[in-house]
């Protein structure tokens, strides 16, 4: 049979194969990213106007937000765990226990995956829209690293901001299962007290070092999807898409094994 | 000396030949349309010459220096003595026309504020759009972007200007205008001038020589005069001569 007829034709790749390849260049380009926009941080090359401009639309943009989503979860997770203590007698253990999960774990996932919805979509559409209309070509064309003028000054901003954020969602998620509690049977003096007890600063702290990793995968992820965005307007929302549910689900996987390292086995111990 | 060479370039995306051995000279202060049909890889070409996209094959000598095997830091050393007019513009959306023009004097170089604005306010000037500086690109015409787009191109004194599809989607008073500009621009300050486009009057308005690209390569290049003459019948085809009247 003659080779020469007709046009090639490439075999066609597993979708086994093809998926392996789809998540190894991800985080290959992922990696190539954060070390472009790490180094562009360390040599100073950032523009500090653009780094406090996204500070504030990240900080700012998202904290109604962050502090909505974690007061009803402080307070419905209070709702039904109360009962439970109520029932059991061990009403000075409410707060304690509350707090300790919300701190350790509820706060900076929850904030996570508020900014990832939030900012992280706003980031992949606004760089996936830079790139269909040839901005990003633009800023090659004109000698200036998209590393540097894009994704350098949102990795600082999101990696400075997280933690604030992380700390408002703490305080905001604890204050709801406060106000709950004390709804629900648990005298207030009884839930301070409880949280003097069961949490320190340690616990803060912990949940604090996953937000800031929280903040550098959504940096990266979110700005991955905006520059390898292709085909116009549709292009754009697959982008924006991709970039939360990749974000979210990144977040909770990484979150499993942060909690194993920062915790370093003394779950429960202060 | 030929201010840009090109030899044997061949591009292949996703297993398709866009480009194949093309090969072109640009002389110092010329203006060379490049002309085709949509999708006949003109605009790849350009990219090529700006350094936007890697050639499979062959080389692209800019002053003498090739610049396909440069990394992207290297070409940022380049860049600068080229300047890319886009088709749609591409202005910086979220910024405004003032700050859009000075962008590339702002992030190169150490001139101050006051340097910037005046030199903002001739590109300006050049292109008929002063005291258009406060505007955002979104409050401005499909022809005073491409406008600005060439005030922001010509900002930083680039020695090549790479133009691509200038005149399309234009209104024909608007593409003269655009037309008048481009040969402007080269009397002016004599930069050498590429100028990618399917607008056939355009083309032969302002160009010193013509390269026509059909099927990833050039099937036939040379003065206008010459053009016009050719017994190539896509070329023919192309031009309109063997369009019934």
């Amino acid at each position: 049979m003659s080779a020469s007829a007709g046009p090639a034709v490439r075999p066609r790749q597993p979708a086994s194969s093809a998926a392996l390849h789809a998540t190894l260049v991800f985080f290959g380009e992922c990696w190539l990213l954060a070390a472009g926009a790490i180094a562009a941080v360390v040599r100073g090359r950032v523009r500090w106007r653009d780094t406090l401009a996204q500070m504030s639309a990240i900080g700012v943009g998202s904290l109604p937000i962050v502090l909505a989503i974690t007061f009803s979860t402080g307070a419905v997770f209070a709702y039904y765990t109360t009962a439970v203590f109520v029932r059991f007698g061990a009403v000075n253990y409410a707060g304690g226990t509350l707090a300790y999960g919300f701190l350790n774990e509820l706060g900076p996932v929850l904030a996570g995956v508020a900014v990832a919805s939030r900012s992280g979509a706003a980031i992949a559409a606004e760089i996936g829209t830079m790139v269909v209309t040839e901005q990003v070509d633009a800023l090659r064309a004109m000698a200036v690293s998209p590393l540097r003028y894009l994704v350098a000054p949102r990795l600082l901003a999101l990696v400075i901001m997280m933690p604030l954020v992380g700390v408002f969602a703490d305080a905001a998620g604890v204050y709801g299962a406060y106000l709950m509690s004390g709804a629900h049977g648990v005298p207030h003096q009884a839930f301070v007290e409880s949280v003097r007890t069961l949490v320190d600063e340690t616990h803060l702290i912990r949940g604090l070092i996953k937000t800031v990793w929280f903040g550098f995968t959504i940096a990266i992820v979110a700005c991955r999807e905006g520059l390898a965005t292709r085909g116009g307007a549709a292009g754009v929302g697959r982008a924006t898409t991709s970039s939360v549910v990749l974000c979210v689900v990144l977040i909770f996987v990484s979150d499993f094994f942060l909690a194993q390292i920062l915790s370093g086995g003394s779950v429960g111990q202060r | 000396m030929s201010v840009v060479q090109v030899r044997g370039l061949g591009v292949e995306i996703g297993g398709r030949q866009i480009l194949r051995d093309v090969d072109l000279q640009i002389e110092p202060g010329e203006i060379l349309c490049i002309m085709g049909m949509s999708g006949s890889g003109k605009t790849t070409l350009l990219k090529c010459l700006s350094g936007l996209r890697k050639p499979t094959r062959g080389r692209i000598l800019i002053g003498g220096e090739d610049i396909v095997p440069l990394s992207e830091e290297q070409l940022d050393r380049i860049r600068p003595r080229i300047g890319l007019v886009f088709q749609y513009a591409a202005l910086f959306d979220s910024l405004t026309v003032r700050d859009n023009v000075a962008f590339g004097l702002e992030h190169h170089g150490q001139r101050t504020r006051a340097e910037i604005d005046r030199i903002v306010r001739e590109r300006l000037a050049d292109v008929g759009m002063e005291g258009t500086e406060h505007l955002y690109p979104s409050e401005l015409s499909g022809g005073m972007q491409k406008r600005v787009g060439l005030a922001r191109a010509l900002a930083t004194e680039p020695a090549i200007l790479l133009y691509d599809e200038p005149t399309s989607g234009l209104d024909p008073v608007i593409a003269r205008t655009i037309d008048d500009l481009i040969r402007q621009t080269r009397d002016r300050r004599g930069v050498t001038s590429v100028v990618v486009s399917h607008d056939v009057p355009s083309v032969f308005r302002i160009a010193d020589r013509i390269a026509m690209i059909h099927g990833g390569t050039i099937i036939a290049h040379g003065t206008p005069d010459q053009v016009r003459a050719s017994d190539n019948p896509h070329v023919r085809e192309f031009i309109g001569l063997d369009l019934a009247p």
